[in-house]
Protein backbone atom coordinates (compact mmCIF):
# COMPACT_ATOMS: atom_id res chain seq x y z
CA UNK A 1 0.00 0.00 0.00
CA UNK A 2 0.87 3.64 -0.64
CA UNK A 3 1.89 6.27 1.94
CA UNK A 4 -0.85 8.58 2.45
CA UNK A 5 1.67 11.14 2.32
CA UNK A 6 4.67 10.90 -0.08
CA UNK A 7 6.23 14.35 -0.63
CA UNK A 8 9.54 14.51 -2.20
CA UNK A 9 11.79 18.18 -2.67
CA UNK A 10 8.47 19.89 -2.29
CA UNK A 11 8.45 23.63 -3.12
CA UNK A 12 5.70 25.92 -2.64
CA UNK A 13 5.79 29.46 -3.47
CA UNK A 14 3.69 32.36 -2.67
CA UNK A 15 4.58 35.55 -4.29
CA UNK A 16 8.13 35.76 -4.91
CA UNK A 17 8.50 33.78 -1.50
CA UNK A 18 9.32 30.30 -0.97
CA UNK A 19 7.17 29.33 2.13
CA UNK A 20 8.24 25.75 1.34
CA UNK A 21 11.82 25.18 0.37
CA UNK A 22 12.58 21.52 -0.16
CA UNK A 23 10.11 18.97 2.07
CA UNK A 24 10.85 15.43 2.34
CA UNK A 25 8.09 12.98 4.27
CA UNK A 26 6.75 10.37 4.13
CA UNK A 27 3.95 9.27 6.17
CA UNK A 28 1.88 6.00 6.73
CA UNK A 29 -2.02 5.46 6.73
CA UNK A 30 -3.18 5.63 10.44
CA UNK A 31 -0.16 7.71 11.54
CA UNK A 32 0.05 11.08 13.55
CA UNK A 33 2.20 13.36 12.45
CA UNK A 34 3.22 16.71 14.85
CA UNK A 35 4.82 19.54 12.65
CA UNK A 36 6.82 22.01 15.38
CA UNK A 37 8.22 25.41 14.72
CA UNK A 38 8.40 28.72 15.04
CA UNK A 39 5.93 31.34 13.43
CA UNK A 40 6.86 31.50 9.98
CA UNK A 41 8.74 27.78 9.47
CA UNK A 42 5.81 26.73 6.65
CA UNK A 43 3.83 24.97 9.32
CA UNK A 44 0.66 26.26 8.10
CA UNK A 45 1.86 25.85 4.11
CA UNK A 46 2.62 22.54 4.42
CA UNK A 47 -0.72 21.71 5.86
CA UNK A 48 -2.55 23.58 3.02
CA UNK A 49 -0.28 21.75 -0.12
CA UNK A 50 -1.29 18.17 1.87
CA UNK A 51 -4.95 19.82 1.29
CA UNK A 52 -4.75 20.74 -1.95
CA UNK A 53 -5.40 24.35 -1.51
CA UNK A 54 -1.83 25.24 -2.22
CA UNK A 55 -0.09 24.92 -5.38
CA UNK A 56 2.66 22.60 -5.62
CA UNK A 57 5.48 24.56 -7.38
CA UNK A 58 8.43 21.86 -7.64
CA UNK A 59 9.43 18.51 -6.61
CA UNK A 60 6.70 15.75 -5.93
CA UNK A 61 3.90 15.34 -3.94
CA UNK A 62 1.53 12.48 -3.64
CA UNK A 63 -1.39 12.18 -0.96
CA UNK A 64 -3.90 9.53 -0.76
CA UNK A 65 -3.23 8.43 -3.94
CA UNK A 66 -3.69 11.45 -5.82
CA UNK A 67 -0.78 13.58 -7.17
CA UNK A 68 -0.66 16.92 -7.01
CA UNK A 69 -0.99 19.16 -8.21
CA UNK A 70 -3.07 17.79 -10.90
CA UNK A 71 -5.35 15.77 -8.63
CA UNK A 72 -6.03 18.37 -5.80
CA UNK A 73 -9.78 18.79 -6.54
CA UNK A 74 -9.76 14.86 -6.15
CA UNK A 75 -7.90 15.30 -2.71
CA UNK A 76 -9.72 17.72 -1.46
CA UNK A 77 -12.94 16.12 -1.21
CA UNK A 78 -11.04 13.49 1.42
CA UNK A 79 -9.10 16.05 3.72
CA UNK A 80 -10.58 17.76 6.60
CA UNK A 81 -9.06 21.16 7.63
CA UNK A 82 -9.30 22.89 11.28
CA UNK A 83 -7.09 26.38 10.74
CA UNK A 84 -7.64 29.08 13.11
CA UNK A 85 -10.47 30.20 11.35
CA UNK A 86 -12.98 27.19 11.45
CA UNK A 87 -14.05 28.11 7.72
CA UNK A 88 -17.80 28.68 8.95
CA UNK A 89 -20.37 31.06 8.52
CA UNK A 90 -21.34 33.58 11.30
CA UNK A 91 -24.73 34.37 10.67
CA UNK A 92 -25.29 29.90 10.82
CA UNK A 93 -26.28 27.86 14.23
CA UNK A 94 -23.88 24.76 14.53
CA UNK A 95 -26.33 22.31 13.30
CA UNK A 96 -26.83 24.44 10.20
CA UNK A 97 -23.07 24.99 9.49
CA UNK A 98 -23.12 21.39 9.74
CA UNK A 99 -25.94 20.49 7.57
CA UNK A 100 -24.72 22.94 4.67
CA UNK A 101 -21.39 21.57 4.52
CA UNK A 102 -22.49 17.92 5.42
CA UNK A 103 -25.39 17.97 2.13
CA UNK A 104 -22.30 19.91 0.10
CA UNK A 105 -20.03 17.02 0.87
CA UNK A 106 -22.35 14.48 -0.17
CA UNK A 107 -22.88 13.42 3.16
CA UNK A 108 -26.00 12.83 5.22
CA UNK A 109 -26.44 15.76 6.77
CA UNK A 110 -28.54 13.76 9.87
CA UNK A 111 -24.91 12.94 11.14
CA UNK A 112 -24.60 16.78 12.49
CA UNK A 113 -26.99 16.40 15.54
CA UNK A 114 -24.54 13.44 16.81
CA UNK A 115 -21.37 15.11 15.79
CA UNK A 116 -22.25 18.24 17.73
CA UNK A 117 -22.96 16.78 21.24
CA UNK A 118 -20.02 14.65 20.85
CA UNK A 119 -17.74 17.38 21.58
CA UNK A 120 -20.58 19.53 23.81
CA UNK A 121 -22.94 21.38 21.49
CA UNK A 122 -26.16 21.16 22.14
CA UNK A 123 -29.50 22.89 23.34
CA UNK A 124 -29.24 27.09 23.51
CA UNK A 125 -25.49 27.29 22.47
CA UNK A 126 -26.51 24.43 19.32
CA UNK A 127 -29.18 27.28 18.86
CA UNK A 128 -26.17 30.22 19.04
CA UNK A 129 -25.15 31.78 16.09
CA UNK A 130 -21.74 30.91 15.48
CA UNK A 131 -20.13 34.25 15.57
CA UNK A 132 -21.53 34.98 18.70
CA UNK A 133 -19.73 31.43 20.49
CA UNK A 134 -16.59 31.78 22.19
CA UNK A 135 -13.45 31.45 20.16
CA UNK A 136 -13.20 27.27 21.80
CA UNK A 137 -16.87 26.62 21.35
CA UNK A 138 -16.10 27.89 17.54
CA UNK A 139 -13.20 25.19 17.80
CA UNK A 140 -15.40 22.47 18.88
CA UNK A 141 -17.81 22.88 15.90
CA UNK A 142 -15.00 22.77 14.09
CA UNK A 143 -13.87 19.10 15.53
CA UNK A 144 -17.99 18.24 15.04
CA UNK A 145 -17.92 18.56 11.48
CA UNK A 146 -14.64 16.54 11.10
CA UNK A 147 -16.00 13.71 12.99
CA UNK A 148 -19.57 13.80 10.65
CA UNK A 149 -17.23 14.19 7.93
CA UNK A 150 -15.07 11.20 8.60
CA UNK A 151 -11.81 12.34 6.24
CA UNK A 152 -8.96 10.13 5.36
CA UNK A 153 -6.70 13.33 6.13
CA UNK A 154 -7.46 15.18 9.29
CA UNK A 155 -4.97 18.33 8.85
CA UNK A 156 -5.13 20.16 12.57
CA UNK A 157 -3.26 23.94 12.40
CA UNK A 158 -2.96 24.33 16.15
CA UNK A 159 -5.72 22.85 17.18
CA UNK A 160 -4.89 22.96 21.10
CA UNK A 161 -5.08 26.50 20.85
CA UNK A 162 -8.09 28.36 22.68
CA UNK A 163 -9.53 24.44 24.24
CA UNK A 164 -9.80 23.78 27.41
CA UNK A 165 -9.18 21.37 29.17
CA UNK A 166 -12.04 18.76 28.90
CA UNK A 167 -11.81 19.82 25.20
CA UNK A 168 -8.57 19.35 24.59
CA UNK A 169 -8.69 15.48 26.19
CA UNK A 170 -11.50 15.30 23.92
CA UNK A 171 -9.36 16.30 20.87
CA UNK A 172 -6.63 13.75 21.65
CA UNK A 173 -9.60 10.92 21.87
CA UNK A 174 -10.35 12.12 18.62
CA UNK A 175 -7.14 11.99 16.93
CA UNK A 176 -6.78 8.33 18.48
CA UNK A 177 -9.39 7.36 17.42
CA UNK A 178 -9.45 8.73 13.90
CA UNK A 179 -6.06 6.84 13.39
CA UNK A 180 -6.84 4.05 14.74
CA UNK A 181 -9.95 4.28 12.01
CA UNK A 182 -7.03 4.45 9.17
CA UNK A 183 -7.18 8.21 8.98
CA UNK A 184 -3.77 9.85 8.65
CA UNK A 185 -3.23 12.75 10.36
CA UNK A 186 -1.35 16.21 10.69
CA UNK A 187 -0.97 18.73 13.34
CA UNK A 188 0.78 21.55 13.61
CA UNK A 189 1.67 22.90 17.41
CA UNK A 190 3.27 25.46 19.54
CA UNK A 191 2.22 23.31 22.33
CA UNK A 192 4.80 20.22 21.88
CA UNK A 193 4.16 18.89 25.69
CA UNK A 194 0.30 18.15 24.45
CA UNK A 195 1.22 16.93 20.73
CA UNK A 196 3.51 14.89 20.96
CA UNK A 197 2.50 12.67 23.35
CA UNK A 198 -0.01 11.63 20.57
CA UNK A 199 2.28 11.56 17.60
CA UNK A 200 3.84 9.04 15.60
CA UNK A 201 6.37 11.33 13.68
CA UNK A 202 7.28 15.07 14.77
CA UNK A 203 8.74 17.17 12.26
CA UNK A 204 10.55 20.18 13.67
CA UNK A 205 10.44 23.01 10.23
CA UNK A 206 12.13 26.51 10.22
CA UNK A 207 12.26 28.63 6.81
CA UNK A 208 10.12 26.15 4.76
CA UNK A 209 12.22 22.95 5.49
CA UNK A 210 12.21 20.35 7.88
CA UNK A 211 14.91 20.55 9.77
CA UNK A 212 14.36 17.43 12.20
CA UNK A 213 12.26 14.27 12.15
CA UNK A 214 12.03 12.22 15.35
CA UNK A 215 10.09 9.39 16.56
CA UNK A 216 6.62 10.75 18.67
CA UNK A 217 5.16 9.63 21.83
CA UNK A 218 2.18 7.75 20.83
CA UNK A 219 2.37 4.06 21.68
CA UNK A 220 1.22 1.22 19.07
CA UNK A 221 0.08 -2.06 18.92
CA UNK A 222 2.24 -2.48 15.53
CA UNK A 223 5.08 -1.04 17.19
CA UNK A 224 6.74 2.77 15.58
CA UNK A 225 9.54 0.71 13.94
CA UNK A 226 7.85 1.06 10.40
CA UNK A 227 8.09 4.85 11.00
CA UNK A 228 11.50 6.13 8.80
CA UNK B 1 -23.83 22.18 -10.53
CA UNK B 2 -27.97 23.01 -9.86
CA UNK B 3 -27.41 20.85 -6.31
CA UNK B 4 -25.08 23.28 -5.19
CA UNK B 5 -26.62 26.56 -6.63
CA UNK B 6 -29.75 25.68 -4.55
CA UNK B 7 -27.86 24.55 -1.95
CA UNK B 8 -25.51 27.94 -1.68
CA UNK B 9 -28.79 30.12 -2.67
CA UNK B 10 -30.51 28.80 0.06
CA UNK B 11 -27.67 29.04 2.33
CA UNK B 12 -27.22 32.79 1.68
CA UNK B 13 -31.00 33.48 1.98
CA UNK B 14 -30.84 32.19 4.66
CA UNK B 15 -27.78 34.37 6.03
CA UNK B 16 -30.07 37.05 4.53
CA UNK B 17 -33.29 36.46 6.44
CA UNK B 18 -31.07 36.96 9.42
CA UNK B 19 -28.82 39.78 9.12
CA UNK B 20 -32.10 41.48 7.99
CA UNK B 21 -29.15 44.00 5.88
CA UNK B 22 -30.78 43.93 2.63
CA UNK B 23 -34.14 45.31 4.45
CA UNK B 24 -32.69 47.81 6.48
CA UNK B 25 -29.31 48.38 4.35
CA UNK B 26 -29.50 48.21 0.82
CA UNK B 27 -33.25 49.24 0.56
CA UNK B 28 -32.71 52.28 2.33
CA UNK B 29 -29.91 53.39 1.00
CA UNK B 30 -31.77 52.81 -2.78
CA UNK B 31 -34.55 54.28 -1.52
CA UNK B 32 -32.23 57.45 -0.67
CA UNK B 33 -30.63 58.04 -3.90
CA UNK B 34 -34.40 58.10 -5.79
CA UNK B 35 -35.17 60.97 -3.18
CA UNK B 36 -31.75 62.46 -3.12
CA UNK B 37 -32.27 62.89 -6.94
CA UNK B 38 -35.60 63.92 -7.10
CA UNK B 39 -34.30 66.85 -4.72
CA UNK B 40 -31.50 67.68 -6.97
CA UNK B 41 -33.92 67.96 -10.32
CA UNK B 42 -36.45 69.83 -8.11
CA UNK B 43 -40.04 70.25 -7.68
CA UNK B 44 -40.57 69.57 -11.52
CA UNK B 45 -43.52 67.24 -12.53
CA UNK B 46 -42.50 66.96 -16.31
CA UNK B 47 -38.60 66.93 -15.65
CA UNK B 48 -38.92 64.24 -12.89
CA UNK B 49 -41.11 61.86 -15.03
CA UNK B 50 -38.73 62.60 -18.02
CA UNK B 51 -36.01 61.60 -15.91
CA UNK B 52 -37.54 58.75 -14.06
CA UNK B 53 -36.24 56.09 -16.34
CA UNK B 54 -32.58 56.89 -15.88
CA UNK B 55 -32.56 57.94 -12.01
CA UNK B 56 -34.64 54.44 -11.42
CA UNK B 57 -31.82 52.52 -12.93
CA UNK B 58 -28.48 54.42 -11.17
CA UNK B 59 -30.74 53.56 -8.17
CA UNK B 60 -30.62 50.02 -8.76
CA UNK B 61 -27.11 50.18 -9.59
CA UNK B 62 -25.53 51.83 -7.19
CA UNK B 63 -27.87 49.43 -4.67
CA UNK B 64 -26.62 46.52 -6.31
CA UNK B 65 -23.18 47.01 -5.66
CA UNK B 66 -23.61 47.22 -2.32
CA UNK B 67 -26.12 44.23 -2.31
CA UNK B 68 -23.06 42.31 -4.23
CA UNK B 69 -20.66 43.69 -1.56
CA UNK B 70 -22.96 41.99 1.39
CA UNK B 71 -23.11 38.67 -0.81
CA UNK B 72 -19.36 38.36 -0.96
CA UNK B 73 -19.50 39.30 2.67
CA UNK B 74 -21.73 35.80 2.91
CA UNK B 75 -19.25 34.10 0.74
CA UNK B 76 -16.72 34.74 3.46
CA UNK B 77 -13.67 35.16 4.41
CA UNK B 78 -10.66 33.10 2.97
CA UNK B 79 -10.73 30.48 5.84
CA UNK B 80 -14.84 30.16 4.58
CA UNK B 81 -14.02 29.90 0.84
CA UNK B 82 -11.07 27.54 1.44
CA UNK B 83 -13.39 24.91 3.21
CA UNK B 84 -15.43 25.01 0.98
CA UNK B 85 -13.50 23.96 -2.18
CA UNK B 86 -12.66 21.30 0.12
CA UNK B 87 -16.27 20.65 0.53
CA UNK B 88 -16.47 19.65 -3.36
CA UNK B 89 -18.79 22.29 -4.52
CA UNK B 90 -19.01 22.90 -7.52
CA UNK B 91 -17.51 26.82 -8.58
CA UNK B 92 -19.91 27.11 -11.25
CA UNK B 93 -23.05 25.96 -8.42
CA UNK B 94 -21.51 28.40 -6.11
CA UNK B 95 -21.51 31.29 -8.43
CA UNK B 96 -25.36 30.53 -10.08
CA UNK B 97 -25.99 29.87 -6.20
CA UNK B 98 -25.40 33.53 -5.50
CA UNK B 99 -26.11 35.44 -8.31
CA UNK B 100 -29.40 33.02 -7.36
CA UNK B 101 -29.42 34.85 -3.75
CA UNK B 102 -28.35 37.79 -4.98
CA UNK B 103 -31.07 38.46 -7.91
CA UNK B 104 -33.83 37.36 -5.50
CA UNK B 105 -33.20 40.56 -3.28
CA UNK B 106 -32.63 42.99 -6.63
CA UNK B 107 -35.95 42.01 -8.20
CA UNK B 108 -37.82 42.92 -4.41
CA UNK B 109 -35.54 46.17 -4.63
CA UNK B 110 -36.86 47.03 -8.15
CA UNK B 111 -40.25 46.32 -6.76
CA UNK B 112 -40.07 48.66 -4.33
CA UNK B 113 -38.75 51.73 -6.46
CA UNK B 114 -40.94 51.14 -9.12
CA UNK B 115 -43.40 51.82 -6.54
CA UNK B 116 -40.91 55.25 -5.63
CA UNK B 117 -40.95 57.01 -8.97
CA UNK B 118 -44.53 55.73 -9.73
CA UNK B 119 -45.35 58.03 -6.27
CA UNK B 120 -42.68 60.59 -6.26
CA UNK B 121 -41.84 60.92 -10.19
CA UNK B 122 -45.14 61.05 -11.57
CA UNK B 123 -45.15 58.45 -14.23
CA UNK B 124 -47.47 55.44 -15.04
CA UNK B 125 -46.99 52.15 -16.40
CA UNK B 126 -48.27 51.70 -20.01
CA UNK B 127 -46.68 48.42 -20.80
CA UNK B 128 -45.91 45.76 -18.41
CA UNK B 129 -45.10 43.01 -21.24
CA UNK B 130 -41.80 45.57 -21.56
CA UNK B 131 -41.44 46.35 -18.57
CA UNK B 132 -41.24 43.27 -16.13
CA UNK B 133 -39.04 41.07 -18.60
CA UNK B 134 -36.96 44.57 -18.50
CA UNK B 135 -36.71 44.23 -15.03
CA UNK B 136 -35.44 40.53 -14.45
CA UNK B 137 -33.04 40.59 -17.40
CA UNK B 138 -31.49 43.71 -16.02
CA UNK B 139 -31.23 41.93 -12.58
CA UNK B 140 -29.76 38.90 -14.06
CA UNK B 141 -27.26 40.84 -15.93
CA UNK B 142 -26.38 43.18 -12.96
CA UNK B 143 -26.06 40.19 -10.43
CA UNK B 144 -23.76 37.84 -12.88
CA UNK B 145 -21.64 40.73 -13.59
CA UNK B 146 -21.67 41.87 -9.69
CA UNK B 147 -20.98 38.36 -8.42
CA UNK B 148 -18.78 37.89 -11.24
CA UNK B 149 -16.17 41.33 -10.62
CA UNK B 150 -16.90 40.72 -6.88
CA UNK B 151 -14.99 37.77 -6.68
CA UNK B 152 -12.02 39.15 -9.13
CA UNK B 153 -12.09 42.15 -6.34
CA UNK B 154 -10.90 39.67 -3.65
CA UNK B 155 -10.57 40.15 -0.53
CA UNK B 156 -12.84 42.33 1.33
CA UNK B 157 -9.54 45.25 1.73
CA UNK B 158 -9.21 45.98 -1.51
CA UNK B 159 -13.38 44.75 -2.75
CA UNK B 160 -15.09 47.49 -1.06
CA UNK B 161 -13.55 50.02 -3.55
CA UNK B 162 -12.56 48.01 -6.46
CA UNK B 163 -16.22 46.47 -7.05
CA UNK B 164 -17.40 49.79 -7.76
CA UNK B 165 -14.78 51.09 -10.12
CA UNK B 166 -15.04 47.52 -11.98
CA UNK B 167 -18.42 47.30 -12.09
CA UNK B 168 -20.14 50.22 -12.82
CA UNK B 169 -18.44 50.83 -16.42
CA UNK B 170 -19.47 47.47 -17.33
CA UNK B 171 -23.14 47.37 -16.03
CA UNK B 172 -23.20 50.35 -18.48
CA UNK B 173 -25.40 48.56 -21.18
CA UNK B 174 -27.60 47.79 -18.82
CA UNK B 175 -28.58 51.24 -17.74
CA UNK B 176 -29.15 52.63 -21.48
CA UNK B 177 -30.74 49.59 -22.47
CA UNK B 178 -32.79 49.95 -19.28
CA UNK B 179 -33.59 53.22 -19.12
CA UNK B 180 -34.31 53.11 -23.24
CA UNK B 181 -37.13 49.63 -22.08
CA UNK B 182 -38.30 52.07 -19.44
CA UNK B 183 -39.33 54.72 -21.24
CA UNK B 184 -40.95 52.41 -23.45
CA UNK B 185 -43.18 51.68 -21.12
CA UNK B 186 -44.09 54.82 -19.30
CA UNK B 187 -45.39 57.71 -20.64
CA UNK B 188 -42.52 59.78 -21.00
CA UNK B 189 -39.83 60.29 -23.54
CA UNK B 190 -39.51 58.74 -27.29
CA UNK B 191 -38.43 55.33 -25.54
CA UNK B 192 -37.50 53.84 -29.01
CA UNK B 193 -38.93 50.08 -29.57
CA UNK B 194 -38.97 48.11 -26.35
CA UNK B 195 -38.53 44.78 -27.61
CA UNK B 196 -34.36 45.89 -29.16
CA UNK B 197 -33.72 46.97 -25.41
CA UNK B 198 -35.09 43.78 -24.09
CA UNK B 199 -32.53 41.85 -26.70
CA UNK B 200 -29.58 43.61 -25.36
CA UNK B 201 -30.53 43.49 -22.05
CA UNK B 202 -30.54 39.22 -22.44
CA UNK B 203 -27.74 39.23 -24.78
CA UNK B 204 -25.84 41.06 -21.50
CA UNK B 205 -27.51 38.66 -19.15
CA UNK B 206 -26.73 35.62 -20.90
CA UNK B 207 -23.03 36.76 -21.44
CA UNK B 208 -21.67 37.73 -18.15
CA UNK B 209 -24.28 34.21 -16.95
CA UNK B 210 -21.58 32.14 -18.75
CA UNK B 211 -18.85 34.40 -17.98
CA UNK B 212 -19.47 33.98 -14.21
CA UNK B 213 -20.37 30.26 -14.75
CA UNK B 214 -17.24 29.54 -16.73
CA UNK B 215 -14.72 32.02 -14.95
CA UNK B 216 -15.89 31.67 -11.35
CA UNK B 217 -13.73 28.47 -10.42
CA UNK B 218 -10.35 29.70 -11.76
CA UNK B 219 -10.81 33.66 -10.27
CA UNK B 220 -11.36 31.57 -6.63
CA UNK B 221 -8.41 29.16 -7.04
CA UNK B 222 -6.09 31.93 -8.41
Amino acid sequence: MAPAISLRSAVVVAGNYPVLSGVDLDLEHGHVCVVLGANGAGKTSLLRLLSGLATLTAGTACVLDCTLPDEGASLRRQVGLLGHDVGLWDDLYPAENLRFALRAARQDPSLATEALERVGISGKTAKTRLGLLSEGQRRRVGLALLIARRPQLWLLDEPHAGLDASTRLLLSELVESAAQGGATVVATSHEPELSVPMADVVLTMRGGAVIEQRLGGRLRPRGVSDVA
Amino acid sequence: MWRDAWLVASRDLRIEARSRVAIWQVLPFALLTLLLFAFALGPKPGLLAESAPGLFWLSVLFASVLAAQRSSAIEGTSATKDAARLLGLDPSGVFLGRLGALLLEIVALEAVLLAGVTLFFHVRVTSWAVLIPSLLLAAIGLCAANVLYGSLAGEARVRATLLPLLVLPAVAPVLIAGSKAFSSSVLVGDGGSGARWLGVLAVFAVVYSALGIVLYGPLEES
